[in-house]
C-alpha cells in the first residue's frame, strides 16, 4: 500500500508541476557571459523599476553552450526564450527560416538611423531587420607599447604580417615570461578559426569557389596558415593551442603579450584600469594585411533578437529596444565609465566627446567596423558572405572541424601541407552530405 | 620498539603527504577565491589580503538560492522517487529469485550504457511535448531513471546479505511479504540503503549533460550556474573560484558528514 | 487497495520455507517498466531518426535515408580514433583507479594521527562536479602560464609543459582519475576493513613481509570489490564528456575526441539529428558489448567468491 501510495504521489507531483504556467509578463532572455552583458544584467534593475509590469529572467551561459540551447530551443519551437543573444552569423540564417520575428515599429526616438549601416546590414536578412545590435566589432592589433619600446619597435598605423613577424621575434622572451605574440589557438569556428580566415582572405585565399567547392588546400591557406603556426610555435606563449579570446585578453592585461591580434571590443577592458595592468602601455593598430586588405578583419556584432515563438513578443521588444538605445548607452557610460561602454553600434556613441576623451582607440575602431565587408571577404568571387565565417549553417561543424585540425598543426601532431589536405577532405565530405552545391 | 614508531611516523608523513597532494586543488581554488582577480593570475602566494568581493559580485550576478534549491530538490527526489522503486524491487530479486533474476540485473545496468549526447534530441523533444523542459521536476525523473540500475543493483546486493534467517523467523509469524518488507528488511538494512542513497545524491547533484540541456531558469540546477561562470570576458579565475566552491560545498559537506555511513554501505555484496 | 502479494501466498510459502510459491514480480514491475521504457522509447526514436533524414537546421532535408547516416559516418575516419580513444580513456583510467585505490586503501586503514581527516581530504574529488574539476584543473592546475604546475616547474628552473597541446589524453586521464580513485578508494577501503585481523596476524607471525601480506592477503580479498569499481566505472567511464568539453574540445586534432565527443561534435554541433542518431546507435552498441564482456566476468567474479 505505502508503495502504491509512494507511486501515486509521485505521478501527482510531476503531473501539477508540469502544468504550472509562467506569468504572461515573464521576459526569459538568454544571453552570453561577456563583461558587456553582465553590466546589462545589472542595469536592468532600472528598467524593471519603470516596467512594473515586465518580470526579467535571466538565463546567462558561455558562448557555446548558448549557441546550442538556443538553436535546439529555436529549432524544435519549444519557446523557452523571448530575447536570445545571437551574432551576425545566426541572424540572416534565422531569419530567413522565418524562426526571428522582424523588427518594425521600434519608436522614434530609437533612431534607427544612427545604427551604423555595416551592422544594420549584417543583421537582416532580404532587407528586414532582425536584430538589434548590442555591440559590435572588428578585430584589430593591439601591442605593449612599452615592450615595443623597450626592444626599439614602433608600430605602423597598417602593419603587414611579416611586420607583426619581425616584432613578435624581437620582443618574444620566454625566458622572462614575455611572448612576443599571442594569438587565438582554442579551436573553434569562433575562435582560432575566425583569425585564420581572416589571414587567409588577406592572403587572398576564400573558403569556397563559386560552386561551393571547398578550397582549402590553395597555396593562398597554405601561406596564411604556414604563418599562423610559425608565429604561434616559435613566438607564441605556451599552451597556446588552447588559448582564446579570453585566455589571451588575461595574458595581454597582464603583460606577458607583446602583440595580440583580437576583437576590437576587448579595448574597453584593456583600458581599464581595475581589470588590466598595462592599462597605461596599450597600443592599437589596424589588423595586419598580407597580399590585400580584403577581409583582413572581420565584423561581427552580438545582437538581441526575438524568436517566433516568444509568447512575450511586445514586452521583449520593448526590453531590447531599451538595452540597445542611445540612453542605456548613456547609462553605461554614467555607472562603468566611457571606455566600458558597448562599442561598435552607433554612430552617436563615436560623435559623443565623453566617449572619444575616454576611448582613445575609437576613432580606429569606427574605421575598421565600417570597412569590414562581409559581402566581399575575399579578392576572388564567393558564393557567401561573412568575412571570418561562411554564412551557411554547415558552418558551425565544417569551422570547428578545421579548428581544431589546425589546433592539431599547432601542437605539432602533423604538418600544415596534411592538416590542410585532411580538412579538405573532410569538408567536401559534408558539404556533399549537406547537399551542395545547391540549386 | 624504536621501529614501530619510525614506521608510524614514516605512516604518518606518508598518509597526510598524499592526503594533501589529492586535495590540493581544492585548497588552491578556495585560496583563489579569496583573492582578486589580479592576485589569481599572479605568482602563487600564500600572502594576500583575502576579500569576499568575489562572493559579493557572484550573489549579486545570479540567484544562487534559486539554483542551489534546484539542486536540492532535484537530486533528493530523483534519490528518494529511486528508492521507492528500487527497494521493492530489490527484495523482490533477493529473496524471490528467479531464473530470469540475473539476467534481469545485466539488462537493467545495461540501460545506463546510453550515451546521453546520442538520444539528446529524442528526449529533448518528448519533454517539449510532455511541458517538461526548465523543470526542476523533469530534470529529477531523468536522473530517477538514470540512477535506478545502480541503485537497484547496490540494494540488490546489500539485501543479499542480511541474514535470511530474520526474515524466516518472521515468515512463520505469518507476515505478508510487504510487511516482511517494511517491518522487517528495511530497519535491518537502514546502513545499506542510506549510503546506496547518498550515492545516488553525488551522482544527481553532479550531473551536468541533462541539466544544461533540459534546464535554463526556473528549473535549473547548480552545474548550470558554473556554466554562466565558465569563461567569461576578461579576468575571470577568481570568481570562477568563488562559483565553484559554492556549487560544491554542499554536497562536499554532506559527503563528508556522512562519510563513515558511505564506507559502510559500499560494499556491494563484496564483503563477507 | 490489493497487496501485491495475497494472504494466502504468503501462508503457503510459510509451510515450503524455501522453495516459496509467494509471487513478489508486482514489486519488480514498477521498475522493469520504467527502464523498459527509458530504455526502449529514446533507443526506439533514435532508431528512426537515424534511417532518416533529419536537420533541425534544414526542415527541407527530409525523408527515408536508409542506411546512409550510417554509411556516411563508418566512412568518418574520426570515428575509428575515437573509438580508440575511448578504450584508451575508460582503460587507464580503470588501471589507475584500481592500482591507486587500493594502494590508498591500504594506507588509510594503517591507524596514524589525523586518519580520518585525511581520508576526507582524499576522498573529495569524487564529490566535485566533473565541470568544476575540469576547470580547477585546466584553469589553475595545469595552466602553462598562470597555473600552479607551470609556477612549480619554473620554480625548480623546469620549462613548464603545456599539458593539453603535448599530453592532451593524458592530462584528460590524470582529470578523471583524480575524481575517480576516491571512489574506488572508498569501496576498496570498506573491504580492506573487513579483513579478517586474525588471519592477518597469522600471516604476520609466520613472517609475512607487507608486499607479501597485500599480495597473499589483501589482493585475493579484494578481488571481487575491484571487480565492483571496475564495473560501476566503467558505466560512467564510456559517457565522459564534461571534461574533454571544457578543457580540450576534443583535440588538438582528433586526440581526445572520444566516442560521445565525436556525436556531439559532428551530429549536435551541426543540429543533423539523423547523423547524430546513427553515432548513438554505434555508441550503444559499442558500450553494450564493453558492458556485456564486463558485466558477465564481474558478476561470475562475483557469484565465484
Amino acid at each position: 500500500m505505502k508503495l502504491q501510495s509512494l507511486i501515486v504521489s509521485a505521478a501527482a507531483t510531476l503531473l501539477s508541476t508540469a502544468a504550472v504556467t509562467q506569468a504572461a509578463t515573464t521576459v526569459t532572455i538568454g544571453t552570453v557571459n561577456n563583461g558587456d552583458m553582465i553590466v546589462m544584467q545589472k542595469l536592468s534593475a532600472r528598467f524593471e523599476a519603470e516596467n512594473p509590469d515586465i518580470d526579467l529572467n535571466w538565463v546567462v551561459l558561455e558562448e557555446n553552450v548558448l549557441r546550442q540551447r538556443l538553436t535546439t530551443d529555436i529549432a524544435t519551437g519549444s519557446g523557452q526564450f523571448d530575447v536570445v543573444t545571437i551574432g551576425t552569423y545566426e541572424v540572416p540564417i534565422w531569419g530567413g527560416k522565418d524562426w526571428l520575428v522582424p523588427l518594425e515599429g521600434l519608436p522614434g526616438d530609437y533612431d534607427l538611423d544612427d545604427v551604423l549601416q555595416s551592422i544594420r546590414d549584417g543583421l537582416s536578412h532580404e532587407g528586414k531587420l532582425y536584430a538589434l545590435p548590442f555591440y559590435a566589432e572588428s578585430s584589430m592589433t593591439f601591442y605593449n607599447s612599452s615592450l615595443l619600446e623597450k626592444a626599439g619597435l614602433s608600430m605602423p598605423d597598417q602593419p603587414t604580417w611579416d611586420q607583426v613577424k619581425v616584432m613578435a621575434s624581437k620582443i618574444h622572451d620566454p625566458g622572462n615570461g614575455v611572448y612576443g605574440i599571442c594569438l587565438r589557438g582554442k579551436p573553434g569556428w569562433g575562435e582560432n578559426m575566425a583569425l585564420v580566415s581572416t589571414m587567409v582572405n588577406t592572403f587572398g585565399g576564400r573558403w569556397f569557389d563559386e560552386n561551393w567547392k571547398p578550397e582549402l588546400d590553395s597555396p593562398e591557406w597554405q601561406q596564411a596558415v604556414g604563418l599562423y603556426i610559425e608565429l604561434q610555435q616559435k613566438y607564441g606563449p605556451p599552451g597556446a593551442s588552447s588559448n582564446g579570446f579570453n585566455e589571451n585578453q588575461a595574458l595581454f592585461s597582464s603583460g606577458k603579450c607583446g602583440i595580440w591580434i583580437d576583437a576590437t571590443s576587448a579595448a574597453g577592458g584593456l583600458y581599464n584600469r581595475s581589470e588590466s595592468q598595462v592599462a597605461d602601455n596599450v597600443g592599437f593598430a589596424q589588423a595586419p594585411v598580407a597580399v590585400t586588405s580584403h577581409g583582413n578583419h572581420w565584423l561581427w556584432s552580438w545582437a538581441l533578437a526575438i524568436p517566433k515563438t516568444s509568447d512575450a513578443k511586445a514586452a521583449a521588444q520593448k526590453f531590447m529596444t531599451w538595452a540597445t538605445s542611445k540612453s542605456y548607452i548613456e547609462m553605461v557610460g554614467a555607472s562603468e565609465g566611457w571606455a566600458s561602454v558597448p562599442p561598435g553600434t552607433r554612430k552617436s556613441t563615436y560623435a559623443n566627446p565623453k566617449y572619444k576623451a575616454a576611448a582613445p582607440f575609437a576613432p580606429a575602431v569606427l574605421e575598421a567596423i565600417q570597412t569590414a565587408d562581409p559581402t566581399k571577404p575575399s579578392v576572388q568571387p564567393v558564393p557567401y558572405t561573412g568575412v571570418q565565417y561562411v554564412g551557411i549553417p554547415e558552418f558551425q561543424s565544417i569551422g570547428t572541424q578545421v579548428g581544431q585540425t589546425i589546433a592539431g598543426a599547432l601542437a605539432g601532431q602533423m604538418t600544415v601541407k596534411q592538416a590542410l589536405k585532411s580538412v579538405q577532405s573532410s569538408v567536401s565530405r559534408t558539404m556533399r552530405r549537406a547537399g551542395y552545391p545547391k540549386k | 620498539m624504536q621501529n614501530s614508531s619510525d614506521n608510524k611516523l614514516w605512516l604518518t608523513v606518508l598518509g597526510w603527504t598524499v592526503a594533501l597532494m589529492i586535495f590540493f586543488p581544492i585548497f588552491w581554488m578556495a585560496l583563489t577565491s579569496f583573492k582578486t582577480e589580479v592576485e589569481a593570475v599572479s605568482t602563487p602566494s600564500l600572502l594576500f589580503a583575502p576579500t569576499l568581493e568575489n562572493y559579493a559580485q557572484v550573489f549579486e550576478r545570479s540567484d544562487y538560492l534559486k539554483f542551489a534549491w534546484n539542486s536540492i530538490y532535484v537530486s533528493f527526489g530523483s534519490t528518494l522517487l529511486a528508492l521507492a522503486f528500487a527497494i521493492p524491487a530489490a527484495y523482490s530479486m533477493a529473496f524471490f529469485p528467479s531464473k530470469r533474476t540475473p539476467g534481469t540485473l545485466l539488462w537493467m545496468l545495461s540501460t545506463k550504457m546510453m550515451p546521453p549526447v546520442g538520444v539528446l534530441i529524442p528526449i529533448y523533444l518528448l519533454f517539449r511535448d510532455m511541458g517538461l523542459l526548465d523543470t526542476a521536476t523533469g530534470l529529477m525523473i531523468i536522473y530517477t531513471l538514470m540512477n535506478l540500475p545502480i541503485v537497484i543493483w547496490m540494494l540488490y546486493t546489500y539485501f543479499k546479505d542480511v541474514p535470511i534467517e530474520i526474515l524466516e523467523a518472521g515468515r512463520v509469524d505469518g507476515v505478508t511479504p510487504v510487511q516482511e518488507l517494511f517491518m522487517l528488511l528495511i530497519p535491518l538494512a537502514i546502513p545499506g540503503i542510506a549510503s546506496t542513497g547518498l550515492l545516488s545524491v553525488i551522482l544527481s547533484w553532479n550531473e551536468a549533460f541533462w541539466s544544461l540541456n533540459l534546464t535554463s531558469s526556473q528549473g535549473a540546477p547548480l552545474t548550470a550556474f558554473i556554466a554562466s561562470y565558465s569563461a567569461p570576458q576578461g579576468l575571470f579565475w577568481a570568481k570562477l573560484s568563488a562559483a565553484s566552491l559554492m556549487a560544491i560545498a554542499p554536497i562536499l559537506v554532506v559527503g563528508w558528514m556522512s562519510q563513515k555511513q558511505l564506507v559502510s554501505g559500499l560494499t556491494f555484496g563484496a564483503v563477507k | 487497495m490489493a497487496t501485491p502479494a495475497s494472504t494466502a501466498a504468503a501462508n503457503s510459502a510459510v509451510k515450503t520455507k524455501n522453495t516459496r510459491k509467494v509471487d513478489t514480480r508486482p514489486f519488480l514491475w514498477p521498475s522493469v517498466i520504467v527502464l523498459f521504457l527509458w530504455m526502449i522509447v529514446p533507443l526506439a526514436m533514435t532508431l528512426y531518426y537515424s534511417v532518416i533524414n533529419y536537420n533541425l537546421l534544414d526542415p527541407s532535408f527530409t525523408g527515408f535515408a536508409g542506411l546512409e547516416n550510417y554509411k556516411f559516418l563508418l566512412e568518418d575516419p574520426s570515428l575509428w580514433t575515437s573509438m580508440w580513444n575511448t578504450l584508451v580513456l575508460v582503460g587507464s583510467v580503470l588501471i589507475i583507479s584500481v592500482v591507486v585505490g587500493a594502494l590508498l586503501a591500504v594506507l588509510y586503514n594503517a591507524r596514524f594521527p589525523g586518519r580520518n581527516i585525511a581520508r576526507l581530504l582524499v576522498i573529495a574529488p569524487f564529490f566535485v562536479m566533473p565541470t568544476v574539476s575540469a576547470l580547477i584543473w585546466k584553469n589553475m592546475m595545469l595552466h602553462p602560464v598562470n597555473g600552479f604546475v607551470a609556477w612549480l616547474q619554473s620554480a625548480l628552473g623546469m620549462v613548464p609543459t603545456d599539458w593539453f597541446s603535448q599530453y592532451p589524453m593524458l592530462s584528460i586521464i590524470l582529470i578523471v582519475s583524480w575524481q575517480w580513485v576516491p571512489f574506488a578508494f572508498l569501496i576498496l577501503l570498506t573491504a580492506i576493513q573487513s579483513l579478517d585481523s586474525e588471519q592477518q596476524e597469522a600471516a604476520r607471525i609466520d613472517g609475512a613481509g607487507p608486499v607479501a601480506m597485500f599480495f597473499y592477503i589483501v589482493l585475493p580479498h579484494l578481488q571481487r570489490s575491484i571487480s565492483v569499481v571496475i564495473m560501476i566505472e566503467s558505466i560512467f567511464l564510456l559517457a565522459i564528456f564534461a571534461e574533454i568539453y571544457v578543457t580540450t574540445s576534443g583535440g588538438p586534432g582528433l586526440a581526445t575526441t572520444n566516442l560521445s565527443y565525436l556525436i556531439y561534435s559532428v551530429g549536435l554541433l551541426q543540429f543533423d539529428v539523423g547523423y547524430a542518431s546513427a553515432g548513438g546507435v554505434i555508441a550503444v552498441i559499442l558500450a553494450n558489448i564493453v558492458a556485456i564482456f564486463l558485466i558477465r566476468t564481474v558478476s561470475r567474479n562475483m557469484q565465484k567468491a
